[in-house]
C-alpha cells in the first residue's frame, strides 16, 4: 500500500507539534521517522493511524483519504505495534493476539480455523508460539513486545505502524522483528530512536525537529555528522560498514581525553 | 481458545444447571417447606394448564407461585445484571474497582425511593416507588453523563470524578430527606430499602428487568471483542477498530438504563458488581465472550442464594440482602486473592 502525507499539521492550542510535514512512502518501503524526543515523530504517527485529527493536510492510503474512512476500515488497512502497553486485565498471549482479528470480525462471527491458523502463525513469526497460554501481564517488557508485534500481523493490514518497535528488545529480537518486518515487504512507517537499526533497515528516512521536517532521503544521504550535530547536537562519525554495506554512525562523547 | 472452547461450553451448561437447582431450592426452602416436585408441577400448571392435575391447596400454589418464584427469580435477574454491569463497567473505565454505581445511579435512586417512602408520593400506585427510583438513577446519570463530557467525547477520568461528585450530592440530600423525617417507621422503611431486598417482587416487577437484560447482555455480548479491546487500551481499540467514543458513550448509557432498571426494583445492592466479575476472571479469564456469559450465571446463582439467607437466617425476620452479600463475600474474595496472588491480575 503506498501512503502519501502532504502537509500535515497538528498541534495542541497554542503549540504546533507536527508543522507541515509530508511522507512519501512507496508500495513495500520501509521508512524511518527519526529526530529527538519530543520532534513530533509518535504525533505524527498518530495522525496516521487516526488517533490525532490533523489540523491541515491530507493522508493517503493508495487513493483513500485515512479521516474519511470508518475506524473498521482503517484497522483492515493499518496495523500499529505501540509504545506502551498498559492495561489490568489478565489476558492470555493467544487471547491478545486473536484481538488483531477484531477488524476482519462482524459482529456474531465467530473465531474461524482460518483465524486460528492466522495467530498461531503470527506467534511463530516472533518466537511466542510456545508462550501462547501464558499470561500477557506477566511476560517482560521484549515479550510482551514481541506478542503485539504478533498482533499486528495476525491483523494482515497492508501497512504497519511501528512506534519505537524495539524499545524494550534486546539486541537479538532488535533485529529478529525488524527482519521480519522487512521480510514481510509491507509498507512500514517506524519510529526509531537507534540511528544505526534505521540506517540498516530504512529504505528512506524523515528527520524531524520540533515538528518541522528538516532533511529526507536514503539513509546515506541523510545520516551526515553535519545534519546528527544539527539535530541531536552530538558529535558522530558515520561510515559504510563492510560487512553490511549500510551506514554506520559512531558517536564521539564530548570529553574523548578522559578515555585516552 | 480452540481447545478451552469445550471446556467453556462444559462450564455453561454445568452453571446452567446449577442456575435451575438453586432455583428449584431457593423456592423449597422457607417458613413452609415445600417438595420440589410440587414446585414444578405447580410451575408448569400456571404456565401450562391442563398439562398438570392441581392435587395441591390453594395456599401452596400462593406461596409457591405469587411468593417466592417471583422473588427468586427477581433475584437471579438483578444478580445476573449486576455482574454483567459491573464487569463491563470495569472494562470500559479500566479499573477492576469500578462497579455499577460508579456512576451515581443508585444514588439518584436512592434520592427518588427516599422521597416516595418519605413524602407519601404515589402518582404510579404500587410502581411510586420503582419509577421514582428509575427516574432518580436516571437524572444522576445524565448529570454524570453531561458534567464528563468534553468536545463531545466523554473522558475515563473526568467521567469517575463526576460520578463521585455527583454521588456525594445525591447522597447529601437523602440523608438530608433522611434526617429530618420524623417518622421512625419510614426512616427504617428507607433504610431498608437503600441496603437492597427483594422482598417486594411480584410477577409485575419482573417483566421491565428481564426484558431490559435480555437485551442489554445480548448486545455486550456481541461488542465483547470491542469490549476486550478498549480494556486493553483506549488507542489500542482505535487501532483495531473499535469507533472508542461512540462506542464509549453507547455502552455507558446502556450500562446506566440498566442499573437503574435494576436498582429501582431491588435497593442498592453492593458488592456483587465489584468482586463477582473479579473472581469470574480467576475462573476464564478476561475474555468478555466467556466472562459476560458466566457472569449473568454465576451472579444469578450467587444472589439467588444469598436471599436464601436473608430471609432465612433471622425468620421470621428478614436482613437486607446488601448487609450479606458484603459480609459474605469480601472473606471468600480476601481468600480468594492471597489463594491467586493478586486480584488485579495475577502480576
Amino acid at each position: 500500500m503506498r501512503v502519501d502525507v502532504c502537509e500535515v499539521s497538528w498541534g495542541v492550542a497554542e503549540a504546533r507539534i507536527v508543522r507541515e510535514v509530508s511522507l512519501d512512502c512507496p508500495v513495500g518501503s520501509f521508512v524511518g521517522l527519526i529526530g529527538p524526543n519530543g520532534s513530533g515523530k509518535s504525533s505524527l504517527l498518530r495522525c496516521i493511524y487516526r488517533i490525532l485529527q490533523p489540523d491541515a493536510g491530507i493522508i493517503q492510503l493508495d487513493t483513500e483519504d485515512v479521516w474519511r474512512l470508518t475506524a473498521r476500515q482503517a484497522a483492515q488497512r493499518i496495523g500499529v505495534v505501540l509504545q506502551e502497553h498498559s492495561g489490568e486485565f489478565d489476558f492470555s498471549v493467544r487471547e491478545m493476539v486473536f484481538m488483531g482479528r477484531t477488524p476482519h470480525k462482524t459482529l456474531f462471527e465467530r473465531d474461524s480455523s482460518e483465524d486460528v491458523r492466522m495467530v498461531e502463525h503470527a506467534l511463530h513469526q516472533v518466537g511466542m508460539l510456545a508462550f501462547a497460554e501464558r499470561s500477557f501481564l506477566t511476560l517482560s517488557g521484549g515479550e510482551k513486545q514481541r506478542v503485539l508485534v504478533a498482533r499486528a500481523l495476525a491483523q494482515q493490514t497492508r501497512l504497519l505502524v511501528l512506534d519505537e518497535p524495539t524499545n524494550h528488545l534486546d539486541i537479538r529480537y532488535q533485529l529478529e522483528v525488524l527482519d521480519l518486518v522487512r521480510a514481510l515487504g509491507v509498507t512500514t512507517i517506524a519510529a526509531m530512536h537507534d540511528l544505526n537499526l534505521a540506517a540498516l533497515y530504512c529504505d528512506q528516512l524523515y528527520v524531524l525537529k520540533s515538528g518541522s521536517l528538516v532533511a529526507s532521503g536514503p539513509p546515506e544521504e541523510v545520516l551526515t555528522p553535519a545534519l546528527i550535530q544539527a539535530v541531536y547536537g552530538v558529535q558522530a562519525e558515520v561510515a559504510l560498514h563492510p560487512a553490511t554495506g549500510r551506514l554506520h554512525v559512531v558517536f564521539l562523547p564530548r570529553c574523548t581525553e578522559v578515555f585516552r | 481458545m480452540t481447545t478451552s472452547r469445550l471446556g467453556f461450553g462444559t462450564l455453561l451448561s454445568g452453571l446452567s444447571l446449577l442456575l435451575l437447582l438453586s432455583v428449584t431450592l431457593a423456592v423449597m426452602i422457607g417458613p413452609v417447606p415445600l417438595a420440589p416436585d410440587l414446585v414444578w408441577r405447580v410451575a408448569f400448571h400456571e404456565l401450562a394448564p391442563g398439562l398438570v392435575t392441581p392435587d395441591w391447596e390453594a395456599f401452596q400454589r400462593n406461596i409457591i407461585w405469587e411468593l417466592r418464584f417471583p422473588r427468586v427469580l427477581l433475584g437471579g435477574l438483578v444478580g445476573a445484571g449486576l455482574a454483567v454491569i459491573g464487569a463491563t463497567m470495569q472494562a470500559l473505565v479500566r479499573n477492576p474497582l469500578a462497579d455499577p454505581y460508579l456512576l451515581g445511579v443508585s444514588s439518584g435512586a436512592s434520592l427518588g425511593a427516599v422521597a416516595v417512602i418519605l413524602f407519601g408520593f404515589n402518582w404510579f400506585g404500587i410502581y411510586s416507588l420503582s419509577f421514582a427510583a428509575f427516574l432518580g438513577a436516571l437524572l444522576a446519570f445524565s448529570a454524570v453523563y453531561l458534567l464528563a463530557l468534553q468536545g463531545g467525547r466523554l473522558t475515563t477520568g473526568r467521567l469517575i470524578l463526576a460520578g463521585v461528585a455527583v454521588a456525594y450530592v445525591f447522597g447529601a440530600l437523602t440523608n438530608f430527606l433522611i434526617y429530618n423525617a420524623d417518622n421512625g417507621e419510614q426512616v427504617k422503611s428507607v433504610i431498608f430499602w437503600m441496603l437492597g431486598g427483594l422482598g417486594g417482587a411480584r410477577w409485575d416487577y419482573l417483566g421491565m428487568p428481564a426484558l431490559a437484560l435480555a437485551l442489554g447482555t445480548l448486545y455486550l455480548t456481541v461488542q465483547a471483542r470491542s469490549l476486550n479491546a478498549l480494556s486493553v487500551g483506549e488507542e489500542t481499540a482505535a487501532t483495531l477498530g473499535v469507533d472508542t467514543s461512540r462506542f464509549r458513550q453507547q455502552i455507558f448509557a446502556l450500562c446506566a438504563l440498566l442499573t437503574g432498571t435494576l436498582v429501582a426494583v431491588s435497593g442498592g445492592i453492593g458488592f456483587v458488581g465489584l468482586m463477582l466479575p473479579h473472581m469470574l476472571r480467576f475462573l476464564v479469564g478476561a475474555d468478555h465472550r466467556r466472562l459476560l456469559p458466566v457472569a449473568a450465571l454465576a451472579g444469578a446463582i450467587f444472589l439467588i442464594w444469598v436471599d436464601v439467607l436473608a430471609r432465612t437466617v433471622v425468620a421470621p425476620q428478614e436482613l437486607p440482602i446488601g448487609i450479606i452479600t458484603a459480609l459474605l463475600g469480601a472473606p471468600f474474595f480476601l481468600w480468594l486473592m492471597r489463594r491467586n496472588g493478586d486480584a488485579l491480575g495475577r502480576r
